[in-house]
This record gives structure tokens, sequence and C-alpha cells, in this order.
């Protein structure tokens, strides 16, 4: 396996979430199964921003679901301001649901078609009953200016009368509804163009400061991750390879799947040439695989030890760890 | 060199309870074979609404006017069917949001069947033989296996790849890719780029590559053209337009793009204001309420488009580094 451990849980600095030895697994046919997530730790204290990064299908949606108890993980324990919600249902899981919030990757699908988008933003303060109709009217208008749209041009209108980017900002404004505590963003802002995108990164980012929000932060984009986060988690394959803060990973990543990731960036500038670490080979079966280290199948350093023994997290710099038997130095 | 696309005074508008809303406004854009093309611009500005449009895929609340002509045939004059035609072989496109172009309740391999056995003519079995290695090129994992699922059970990123085999299944000549990587991660997107530009060289496909990330703008086009409002606003050869960019919106919207060199934790530069609202037009120049340069001019007159002797086009009265 990619990575496990817990020596990165800072568990004295009491934070918001907990998650221990996390697994979700999906059913591929009556006998296998895939672990899309395998046994994942990690935590993230009060006003931070994390970020999680990975390769396509390494399960950070999954992940992200997870959280919410959507579906319930198969094992593990997630724990947010110290009650493990996997151990709640009924009532007691329903009264905790609006304190944690996801913006869900496909926003123009995520949305009722047939709803008009005021009532898209309504439906869950009317669920919760967040006041009259005509203060969740002020308070609508307001989340709509808050994500940059003019809500009288937009009220009465429907999902697919809106661009893709229009889209996703309807659906953060939903989201922020409720006022969570915790939001989980999965590609919030990958339909966005770069204006937009800042106006939203900008948004999310005064809301922390407002709300004392804690955001978990799912992205495909390293330079929006670098803006953002103050701690940044990758993902291979179901597991953890590193955690470091973005300026620590992006200067010395210590995992060769972090490397090669960081390389792939494509620069904004014609006159540059295209950087040519590659992630080679062919992706690796989910359902079974590789044992010991699970990117060994397409790692250049792999040794006899990493197909046999799964790397555990160890600290390589002071908040920086890796799970590799051997990290990249420089 | 030979043209595929030609666009000329094409404009789409819906038909909305609050008025017209004018999504695309005189666009002339002429394509060659083989070209790449970016379009650039902020959301909402009417990027996929032209690519939609020219492919014909428009809701009856549309109205489209104006030409436009592929491999010489005026496509807005043939009919609905007729256009239809086209599809797969002619033109595909590559949708922005993945789940809402797949069918959710029908198996991935049967999707991408489909135009292989309808449109090429395929056998069953060649069509099977031939999606699984469309999905190895796009970087599938276990590729037999993905061939018997449904699009609710691969991740978002494998779901857009998906869409992009579909769309590259009958090696088009035109591709319109909307979008087409914004939820891969680089790696990944960095080889399906690769695929797409190999595509290009061994079939001398054509693409319109609709993205707002300029680093992937900057790899993979030709040429780049900005829109603003549903109009276009600056053209040019991709190097030029990087080197030396007209348009204070353009340059507005490089500024706001977050780049790795720069540190940890910045708050990140805006477009202030946003876009108009599409139906009621600016009368002078439509960046004109968001533009540090904006005089009594601008909000008075339209800037006509002007091309360079060097084919850069912009569409403001006050160029960045004065007009040439
Ligand atoms: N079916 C429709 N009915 C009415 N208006 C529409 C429809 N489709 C798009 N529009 C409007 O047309 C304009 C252009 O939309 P379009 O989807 O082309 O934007 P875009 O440039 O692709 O943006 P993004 O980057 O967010 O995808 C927007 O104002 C949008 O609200
Ligand atoms: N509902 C489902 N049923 C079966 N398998 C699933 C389901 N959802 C996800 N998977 C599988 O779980 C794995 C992880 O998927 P997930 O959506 O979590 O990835 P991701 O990291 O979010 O990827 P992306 O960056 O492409 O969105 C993939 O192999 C995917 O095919
Ligand atoms: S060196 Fe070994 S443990 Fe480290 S990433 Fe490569 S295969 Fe995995
Ligand atoms: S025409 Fe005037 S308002 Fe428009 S972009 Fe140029 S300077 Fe700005
Ligand atoms: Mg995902
Ligand atoms: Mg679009």
């Amino acid at each position: 396996m990619a990575g496990s451990g817990k020596l990165h849980l800072r568990l004295d600095s009491d934070p918001l979430l907990i998650v221990q030895d996390l697994v979700v697994q999906y059913k591929v046919n009556r006998k296998s199964f895939v672990s899309a997530v395998a046994g994942i730790s990690f935590d993230v204290l009060r006003g931070e921003t994390l970020a999680i990064v990975g390769e396509s299908g390494c399960g950070k949606s999954t992940l992200g679901k997870a959280i919410m108890q959507l579906p319930r993980p198969l094992g593990g324990t997630v724990v947010l301001d110290g009650v493990d919600i996997t151990a709640l249902d009924g009532n007691d899981l329903r009264d905790v649901r609006p304190k944690v919030q996801m913006i869900f990757q496909d926003a123009i699908s995520s949305l009722d078609p047939r709803l008009q988008v005021k009532n898209i933003i309504d439906e869950p303060l009317k669920v919760w009953k967040k006041g009259t109709a005509a203060e969740r009217s002020i308070k609508v208008d307001n989340l709509l200016n808050s994500v940059g749209l003019d809500p009288v041009v937009v009220r009465d209108r429907r999902p697919y009368e809106f661009s893709g980017g229009q889209c996703q900002r309807i659906s953060i404004a939903r989201a922020i509804a409720l006022d969570p505590v915790l939001l989980v963003c999965d590609e919030p802002v990958s339909a966005l163009d770069v204006s937009i995108q800042a106006q939203i990164l900008n948004l999310l980012q005064d809301m922390k400061e407002k709300l004392g929000l804690t955001l978990i932060f799912i992205s495909h984009d390293l330079a929006v991750v670098k803006a953002v986060s103050t701690r940044v988690l990758v993902m291979y394959l179901g597991k953890i390879c590193e955690v470091a803060t973005p300026d620590d990973l992006y200067a010395h990543p210590a995992h060769h799947y972090s490397r090669a990731l960081i390389a792939a960036v494509p620069i904004p500038d014609p006159e540059v040439g295209v950087d040519k670490i590659r992630v080679t080979g062919e992706p690796p079966s989910p359902v079974n695989p590789p044992s010991g280290c699970r990117f060994r199948t397409r790692c250049e350093s792999a040794s006899q030890r990493c197909a046999t023994e799964e790397p555990q997290l160890q600290e390589v710099g002071l908040g920086h760890f890796v799970a590799c038997h051997h990290p990249v130095t420089n | 060199m030979n043209q595929l696309l030609k666009l000329s005074d094409f404009s789409v508008s819906f038909t909305t309870p609050r008025g017209d809303l004018h999504a695309v406004r005189g666009v002339d854009l002429s394509v060659a074979k083989g070209e790449s093309i970016g379009i650039v611009g902020e959301s909402g500005s009417g990027k996929t609404v032209l690519s939609r449009a020219t492919m014909g895929l428009m809701p009856s609340t549309a109205t489209c006017t104006g030409s436009v002509e592929f491999n010489g045939v005026p496509l807005s004059d043939l009919s609905h069917a007729e256009v239809r035609n086209y599809w797969g072989t002619g033109m595909a496109m590559i949708f922005q949001d993945p789940l809402t172009s797949l069918n959710p309740v029908r198996r991935i391999g049967s999707q991408l069947m489909e135009g292989l056995i309808v449109r090429l003519g395929m056998s069953k079995d060649q069509a099977r033989a031939r999606s699984v290695e469309l999905l190895e090129r796009v970087r599938i994992p276990d590729p037999y296996a993905a061939m018997k699922k449904y699009p609710g059970e691969l991740s978002g990123g494998m779901r857009q790849r998906i869409v992009i085999a579909i769309a590259i299944a009958c090696t088009p000549e035109l591709l319109f890719a909307d979008e087409p990587t914004t939820a891969l991660d680089v790696t990944v997107q960095a080889q399906v780029l690769e695929l797409l530009a190999e595509l290009r060289q061994e079939f001398n496909m054509t693409m319109i590559l609709v993205t707002h990330d300029l680093g992937v703008v900057a790899g993979q086009t030709d040429r780049v053209v900005v829109m603003y409002a549903g109009e276009i606003v600056e053209a040019a050869a991709t190097k030029d337009l990087f080197a030396n960019m007209k348009m204070p919106y353009t340059e507005a919207l490089m500024k706001s793009i977050p780049r790795l060199d720069q540190s940890s934790g910045q708050r990140l530069r805006v477009i202030t204001g946003r876009l108009p609202d599409p139906t009621t037009p600016e009368p002078g120049c439509s960046f004109a309420p968001r533009c540090e340069y904006a005089t009594d001019k601008c909000r008075a007159e339209k800037p006509p488009l002007v091309t360079t002797q060097t084919g850069h086009q912009y569409r403001c009265f006050f160029p960045i580094g004065g007009s040439l």
C-alpha cells in the first residue's frame, strides 16, 4: 500500500475533525470489492484548510463523502467536534448534518433542473426551518450576491439556463446557506475561469475568517491549492503518500508520486517547454492493488522491500510526513 | 492553409421571460484544417454556447443567425437531420459536464460502442475491441471491467475520460473540447493532452479547445481567442498573445491566474465587478464598467474589432502598448 500510519495526527491540538482508519469499499461484482479508501487517517484543525490532491480515481471524492456519512464507511471513525459521527444514527445524525456541508464535484448535475435558483438555495433553509419566508428570501439574495451572482437576474431562472461556472456558484451558495462549521469542497473551482475562481476562493477565505469555517479542499489545481491551503494531503490509490505544508511539498516533495505530480503542472507560458517527468506505466487496478507500496509498479526507485512491506508515514521535516521507504532527497 | 470551419457574423440568443438573452454576438472565426484554437474567457462569456451552436446542438429556445460553413458546406442552411450526419466523424464534442452527457442507466461499453457501430459500421466485436483500446488510451485502469460499469460507478475524472473516449472514437475532423481536463489531475491531464496532440498529428485533426487553464492554452494551441460577453475581444497566435496582449480584459484575466511560483496564503487577484446582464447589452465597450482604462468614449461607442498586420485582433480603443 502507498502508506498507513498516524504519526501525522495532532491529537493534542484539539482538531475539529479526526478521521482514523477510514475504509470505504464499493462492490464490483459478487466476488470482488474496491477499497476506494483503504485505511486513511488524518485530522483538520479549526480554521485550517486541508487540501487533498491525488490521481484521478484515487478516492478523494469517496473520502469526502465518507466524512459526510454518504454512504457510511465500512470501517474507521470520524470524530467531529469531539463526537464520533460514525456511531450516531437517526435524529442524532440528522442534528449534526448541517454542520458539515459538501460542494459536490458535478455541480451542474447536482442541481435539480426543475427548480428555480431561489428555491434551490432556499431548500436547505426551509428544511432546517431557518426563519420566515421573508427572512429566508433576504438570506437567499445575500447568498447569491456573496457568490457574485445578481439576485435580480438569476433568482427565477433554472439551472440549465446557466453556464457551468454559474452553476458551480449556485451550488456554493447552497452549501454555505446553513453556516456549516466544516465545508468539504470537491473541485469547487475546476469548472470556473480564473477570474471567478479567484473570486470564489477569496470568498471562501473570507467566510473562513468571518464564520470560523474550516475547509477540506479537494482539487487538481496545484497552484490553487498552494494559494488557499495550510496543509496538503497527497493520496494515491486509496492511501496517503505524503502530508506537508504546500510550501514544503512543492519545494521538496518527498514521495515519488508527489514529485511527478508537481512536475506535471502546465506552465502558462508558450515559450517554456513541457516538463517530461511523467508518471509512466499503466494505472493499477484498484481491485487488485499492488502489494507493499501501491505506487511501486510505476516508481523508478522501487526496491524489493517496496513490494513486500507497506511504508508507514514517517517525519522527514517539521510537519512533513511521507510514506515511502526511499524518500526523494534533494 | 485549407479552411475547415468558417463562422460569419454568428450570433445566438435565447428567448427568456426577461427578454432575449444574447449569448453569442457577431462572431467571425475561421479555423484552418489541423489548427488548434484555444477559447478563453470568463464564466458565462458564451464559449459553450458558441461551440454547441456551431454543431447544431441548441434547444428550441435558441435562435442562431449568421452562417456556419464546414468544409465549404453551409451548415446553417441544412436541416437538423442533415447536420446530424456530420456528428461523430465530421465534428464531435467533449462536453463540459461529463455526468449529464453520459446516460446514467447504460453501461460505459454500450455508450462507447454505439458511435462505432452506427457511424463507422463496425461489427459488435470490432467495436468492443476498439472501445477497450480507447479506454486504454485515456488511461482508464482495468478497461475490460470499466466497459461493464455504469457512469455512477466511476470517479469524476474517469467519467470525463469516458466522454473524451466517446468523442474521439470516430476520429472526427473537428473536435470541440469544452473544458476537457478540468476533472483530471495534472499527470493524467498531461497524458490526455498528449493523446489529443497525437490525434492531431496522426489524423490532422482540428481542435477547438475551451479552457480556463492558461497553462493548457500555452502548451496546446496555435491561436487563442478571448471571449467577453458573447463577443470575440482579442485573437492572436498563442505566442503573440502571451507576449503582447492588447486587451485590458485579457491582461486582467492573466493576472488573476494563481501561479505555482507565487507564495502561499496570498489573496488572489480578481477582476472586480461582473459580466454585463446578457439581456441588456452595453451601448459602448462591454468591458467598460470594469475596465481601469475606460473613458467616456468607451462607454458611448462600441470599439470595432481591429486586425493588425500580424493578424492580431482586438476590440479596444486604447489597447495596451498603443495601437499598431
Ligand atoms: N439554454 C439556455 N437558456 C438560456 N440561457 C442560456 C442557456 N445556455 C446558456 N445560457 C446563457 O448564455 C450565456 C453563455 O453561457 P455559456 O454556457 O456559453 O458560458 P461559458 O462561457 O461556457 O461559461 P463557463 O466557463 O462557465 O462554462 C450565459 O449567460 C448563460 O446563462
Ligand atoms: N458508486 C460507486 N460504485 C462503484 N465504484 C465506485 C463508485 N464511486 C467511485 N467508485 C470507484 O472508487 C474509486 C475512487 O473514486 P473517487 O470518485 O473517490 O475518486 P476521486 O479521487 O474523487 O477521482 P477524481 O479525481 O477523478 O474525481 C474509483 O476506482 C471509482 O471507480
Ligand atoms: S520508493 Fe518504494 S515506497 Fe517509495 S514510492 Fe517508490 S515504491 Fe513506494
Ligand atoms: S475600449 Fe475602453 S473600456 Fe473597452 S477595454 Fe478598451 S479601454 Fe477598456
Ligand atoms: Mg472526485
Ligand atoms: Mg462552458
